[in-house]
Formats: C-alpha cells, sequence, structure tokens
C-alpha cells in the first residue's frame, strides 16, 4: 500500500481495533514503538495482577521468622521445599482432597441429571400451568443458601447429618441456573430434528438421551464446568455442616491453616496454593466451556 | 314429508373419552405424568431446601425459641420488626452496602480498563488475556488467603495495620474481592468488546472519530447489556460476602467487618433463631429489592442494537 496522501487522524490504526484498511498509514517503526508501549504496558499490568499469587509462593517457601528478618523481600528465604509435603501432612490435605472431591463430585452430578430432567420437561413436554412452576422455579435464584442458611442447617443438624457427605451435599442436588441454561439449549433445537425424530418413533426417553443432549453438549458442558467450580469453591455451607477436622473441606480447611498458628503460618500458604491446583487444571483445560458458559448471559447475539 | 324427525346430521367418528377436557385424554396424561416424573427430583429439593426454609425462616422470626429450642413462644412481626430496626441489624447492612460500594464500581472500572488493554491484535496477546483472567481460578478462601499474605497485621508483606483498625478493615477485605473478581469482569467484558461489529469501528474510524470517542460513544453503549449483567452479578457477590471476612479477620476488629451474612451465621443456636431468621428475611428482601431496581433503572439506559 503506497503512503496515500489521505491522511485521517490514523494515529491509532494497526494495533487497534480499528483495522487498517484506511488511507494513509505511519510508518513502520511509528507502528512498532507502539507496540512496544502496549507490550510494556500489558506487562505491567499482568505484574500487578500476578503479585499476590507471586507473593503467596514466595511466602509459602519461606518461614515467616526468616522472612521478616531479611526485611520483607521480593524472593523467598531460606526456602523449605518440603513445605508443600509438610501442608499435606500436618495441614492433611489428601483427607481434605477427599472429602471436596467426593462431595464435589456428588454435587455436580445431581445437579446435571437433575437439570437436564427438568430442563427437558420444560422444553419439550406440556403441562397445565407449566409457565407458572417455571417461574416459581426462577425464584427459587433469590434464595441462595446466604438467606436460607438457619433453616437448613437447623433441619440438617436435626437429622444428624452434620459432618457427612449427605449434609454437605443435599441442599445442592438442583439448581435454578441449570435448568434454565439447559432449557435454553433445548429450547434452541432445530424444529426440523424435533420432527424428524418424531416420525422416527423417538419416545421422549430415547430422544432426550440420544439426540437432545448431544446436540447441545457444548451448554451441558459449560454448566458442568461451572458446576464443578461452584461446588469445590463452596465455603459458607461446608462452613455451617462440618465441625469435626476430618470431615473438613479444603476450602474451610484454609482458614485453620492460616489462622491458627502465626509462626507457622507458611504451611497454610502453602496450603492455599495447593488448593488452587485442582481449579487451575480445570480451567487450563475446560476454559473454552466456562467462557461460553459464563458469557451466555453476559453477551447479546 | 315424512313425519319422522330428520336424523340428525351425521358426526365425523369421534375418539373415546373426547368429552373431557384435552389435558386429561390418555396421551396428555402420559406426558402430563412424564413432566411431574422429570421435574420430580429439582422440584423436591427445592421445596425441601428453599421454599420451605423461607417458610420456617418466616416461623422462627416470629417466634422465640429457648436456649435449648424445646420451647417457643409466638412474638408476631413486631419482633420482626424490631430486629430489622436494631442496632446488630443496621450494622450488618452498612457494612454490606459499604462492602458493596468498596467492590462494584472498582471492579467494573478496573474490568473494562483490563478488557480493553487486552482486546487489541497483538502477537500473544492471548498469554495477557490468560493473565488477566488467571484470578478466576481462585476462590474465595484461596483469594483470602492471598490477601492475609499481603495484608495481614503481624506477618503481611504490605506494613500496613488496615485489618487491625476498625476504620479500615473492611476496605482491606475488600481489596481480596477486587482482587478476585478481576477475571470474571474481565472474561465477560472481553466477550462483550468483542461482540461489538467491526464494520461500526471501521466506520466511525473513517469519519474521523479517535479512540476515545470510538470508545465513548460506540463501545460503551453496545457494552451496556454485559456492564449491567455485572453490575447485578457483583452486587450479588459483594451481598453474600462471608469467606473473606471469615479468614481475613473474623468480623473484627470490634465487629467493623460483621457483614450481614456474617451475622447470620453467627446466630444457629436456638436461642439465636430469631433474631437470625429477622436479618435473613431483611438479606432476601434488600437483595430482591436491589436487583429489582438495578434492572429496572439501569435498563432504560441500556442500548439495545
Amino acid at each position: 500500500m503506497s503512503e496515500s496522501a489521505i491522511t485521517l487522524h490514523d494515529t491509532e490504526l494497526g494495533a487497534d481495533q480499528a483495522p487498517a484498511i484506511t488511507g494513509g498509514r505511519p510508518g513502520k517503526s511509528a507502528r512498532r514503538a507502539k507496540d512496544v508501549v502496549w507490550y510494556l504496558f500489558l506487562t505491567l499490568i499482568s505484574l500487578v495482577v500476578l503479585f499476590p499469587i507471586y507473593m503467596t509462593l514466595v511466602r509459602a517457601l519461606s518461614t515467616p521468622a526468616a522472612y521478616i528478618n531479611e526485611g520483607l523481600p521480593l524472593y523467598p528465604v531460606k526456602i523449605e521445599w518440603d513445605i508443600f509435603r509438610r501442608a499435606f501432612e500436618t495441614g492433611d490435605m489428601g483427607q481434605k482432597m477427599i472429602v471436596s472431591g467426593v462431595s464435589t463430585a456428588i454435587i455436580a452430578g445431581a445437579q446435571l441429571v437433575t437439570s437436564v430432567l427438568a430442563a427437558y420437561a420444560f422444553a419439550f413436554l406440556r403441562f397445565p400451568f407449566k409457565r407458572v412452576i417455571f417461574v416459581l422455579t426462577m425464584a427459587t435464584l433469590m434464595l441462595p443458601i446466604e438467606v436460607t442458611l438457619i433453616p437448613n442447617i437447623t433441619n440438617v443438624r436435626n437429622w444428624g447429618l452434620l459432618n457427612s457427605y449427605a449434609g454437605l451435599t443435599l441442599p445442592f442436588l438442583a439448581t435454578a441456573f441449570g435448568i434454565f441454561l439447559i432449557r435454553q439449549g433445548f429450547l434452541g433445537i432445530p424444529k426440523d430434528l424435533l420432527d424428524a425424530a418424531k416420525l422416527d418413533g423417538y419416545g421422549h426417553f430415547a430422544f432426550m438421551i440420544r439426540i437432545a443432549v448431544p446436540v447441545t453438549r457444548p451448554v451441558v458442558a459449560s454448566f458442568a464446568v461451572i458446576s464443578l467450580l461452584a461446588a469445590f469453591n463452596q465455603y459458607l455451607w461446608p462452613r455451617a455442616v462440618v465441625s469435626v477436622a476430618q470431615w473438613e473441606t479444603v476450602q474451610i480447611g484454609l482458614k485453620s491453616l492460616v489462622a491458627s498458628n502465626v509462626e507457622e503460618s507458611n504451611i497454610g500458604f502453602a496450603g492455599a496454593l495447593i488448593a488452587a491446583i485442582p481449579v487451575l487444571l480445570l480451567l487450563i483445560f475446560l476454559q473454552r466451556h466456562l467462557i461460553r458458559g459464563l458469557t451466555a448471559g453476559a453477551v447479546k447475539g | 314429508m315424512s313425519d319422522v324427525p330428520a336424523a340428525p346430521p351425521r358426526k365425523e367418528a369421534v375418539p373415546p373419552g373426547s368429552g373431557r377436557p384435552a389435558f386429561l385424554r390418555p396421551a396428555a396424561l402420559r406426558e402430563s405424568g412424564l413432566f411431574l416424573l422429570f421435574l420430580a427430583p429439582a422440584i423436591t429439593i427445592f421445596a425441601v431446601f428453599f421454599f420451605v426454609p423461607l417458610a420456617r425462616l418466616v416461623h422462627f422470626a416470629t417466634y422465640q425459641q429457648n436456649r435449648t429450642g424445646t420451647a417457643e413462644r409466638y412474638r408476631g412481626w413486631g419482633q420482626v420488626g424490631d430486629v430489622l430496626t436494631g442496632d446488630e441489624f443496621r450494622e450488618g447492612l452498612s457494612h454490606t452496602v459499604s462492602y458493596v460500594l468498596y467492590t462494584v464500581p472498582p471492579g467494573l472500572i478496573l474490568g473494562v480498563m483490563l478488557a480493553v488493554a487486552a482486546n487489541r491484535r497483538l502477537k500473544g496477546i492471548k498469554a495477557f488475556q490468560a493473565i488477566f483472567s488467571s484470578t478466576l481460578a481462585t476462590s474465595v478462601a484461596v483469594a483470602s488467603v492471598i490477601f492475609f499474605v499481603l495484608l495481614n497485621p503481624q506477618i503481611g508483606y504490605f506494613r500496613v495495620d488496615w485489618l487491625s483498625d476498625p476504620d479500615m478493615a473492611l476496605f482491606g477485605v475488600s481489596l481480596s474481592s477486587i482482587w478476585q473478581n478481576l477475571g470474571l469482569t474481565f472474561i465477560i467484558v472481553l466477550a462483550g468488546l468483542q461482540a461489538v461489529p467491526d464494520e461500526l469501528m471501521e466506520s466511525a474510524t473513517i469519519d474521523g472519530a479517535g479512540p476515545v470517542r470510538r470508545f465513548f460513544r460506540i463501545t460503551l453503549p453496545l457494552l451496556s447489556p454485559t456492564l449491567l449483567f455485572l453490575v447485578v452479578v457483583l452486587t450479588v457477590f459483594a451481598f453474600q460476602a462471608f469467606a473473606q471476612i471469615d479468614i481475613l479477620t473474623s468480623g473484627g476488629p470490634a465487629g467493623s467487618t460483621e457483614t450481614l451474612v456474617f451475622k447470620i451465621f453467627q446466630r444457629q443456636q436456638p436461642i439465636d433463631l430469631a433474631e437470625g431468621s429477622a436479618m435473613a428475611l431483611g438479606l432476601f428482601g434488600i437483595t430482591l429489592l436491589v436487583t429489582m431496581v438495578q434492572f429496572a433503572i439501569l435498563d432504560r439506559r441500556v442500548h439495545y442494537s
């Protein structure tokens, strides 16, 4: 492209959202300088965003006493690499991982099943006052566990379900959020597919399992990821349900790990990093689904 | 002319049972039965753990239990009113509202800034985008420990007394939420930005609009549904703040970080059920109100193309 005489206020072209299709462009070196500036700026922001995590790693690897003695440097002091092993032993992270893992699997699995079934009913089956029932279902979104904590914990206590998987998971076996998401997916199935299936003689159950769910797999997968994340990261309810150490989940275990003994708090810091690993892995491998699920409600079109 | 009355006009053969309303016919009945069957698991959970508890909240709030929970006396809605106008609730509400103000506006602004910065065609931009969304990988508990590392009065990295100063503690705690919300806000705003059609930006550039003008005249209005969604989500998060307070300050110092949920959590014993339940009802009402108001006010400002 020639350096045309048509110059606009085009100094932003090239690296910006507006593509460089119009008229005269700045010289190559000007554009490269601009890119460098952006790279620097983005790197700076990245350092700020990552600093808290970095500092946690630094503090996990150093004993608080030694670190403070050194004057709070930006690097670890007197590195104790076995801190992670110690977090597992002193902090019993293995046991906590098991409790967290099992309850997460129960909750996510149950939510998937109950949501798919209910979503199917709302999307494909007729029933008097179905609209009203749907609205009531969505209304549960206004009743989070923070509001219903007291009666639910009273019930769980009276039923003897404290410190148990049942106690940890029961209130969360179904969620209106999942029903909403998956129903949306089902409603998006092309009518031709429905008609063809009907002609082929599919019953509802077969249609749901063989066609509806596979066709909406992206939505279902997104919900599954969100469901897993939310269940694993729970804090309030496990904190209320659990009162003995061996039933602590990873999340609530962090509190005792960190706050109990300030001189040994680096064990807690290591524990927090360990606690973040499953989620990190989940996100690295499944972020596509997660992002799709999160943005479904926020972005038009 | 015959004196036999005319035979009634012949009707089409009518399927049996057609005299009943549509939804009672056999096929429809089967479908209704299936509907109930499919819905039963979810509805049962909702009934037992959502709706019945709501009713129980009303019951608990209007009765007073004794210490062991073996006896109760009816007190009526006056008791609820007393709690909602009392010091504890007002304190909790004030702390919660402060928490909303500390976390939502900064969260939105920072998220938009990050998204705008990372929404450009540079080589390796994906790496930056991954870094900016990384805080999504932290749970509230993990983020709280991370900020414990930074802000703890005894051993924190930053030599500040915020967490042990009643006037600054809540602000200190809110920093952990602002940081943690960055990932979520970034991802959602970025998606919103990427949905802005290129042609729109191109023609604006052709018309001579600079980046600032393009941002405020085109991008921001098109982002408004996304931003509305985020305002609601972040506000609800702030109203539900608990873990960060539990880990960073345990409600202290001097109760200056006790949000509504924290106060509710403290009232699980029979003797506190009345107060806690009234507070929970207050929280429910306020969340409902705020969400509806946000939708109403901001919805008018939202630009739907």
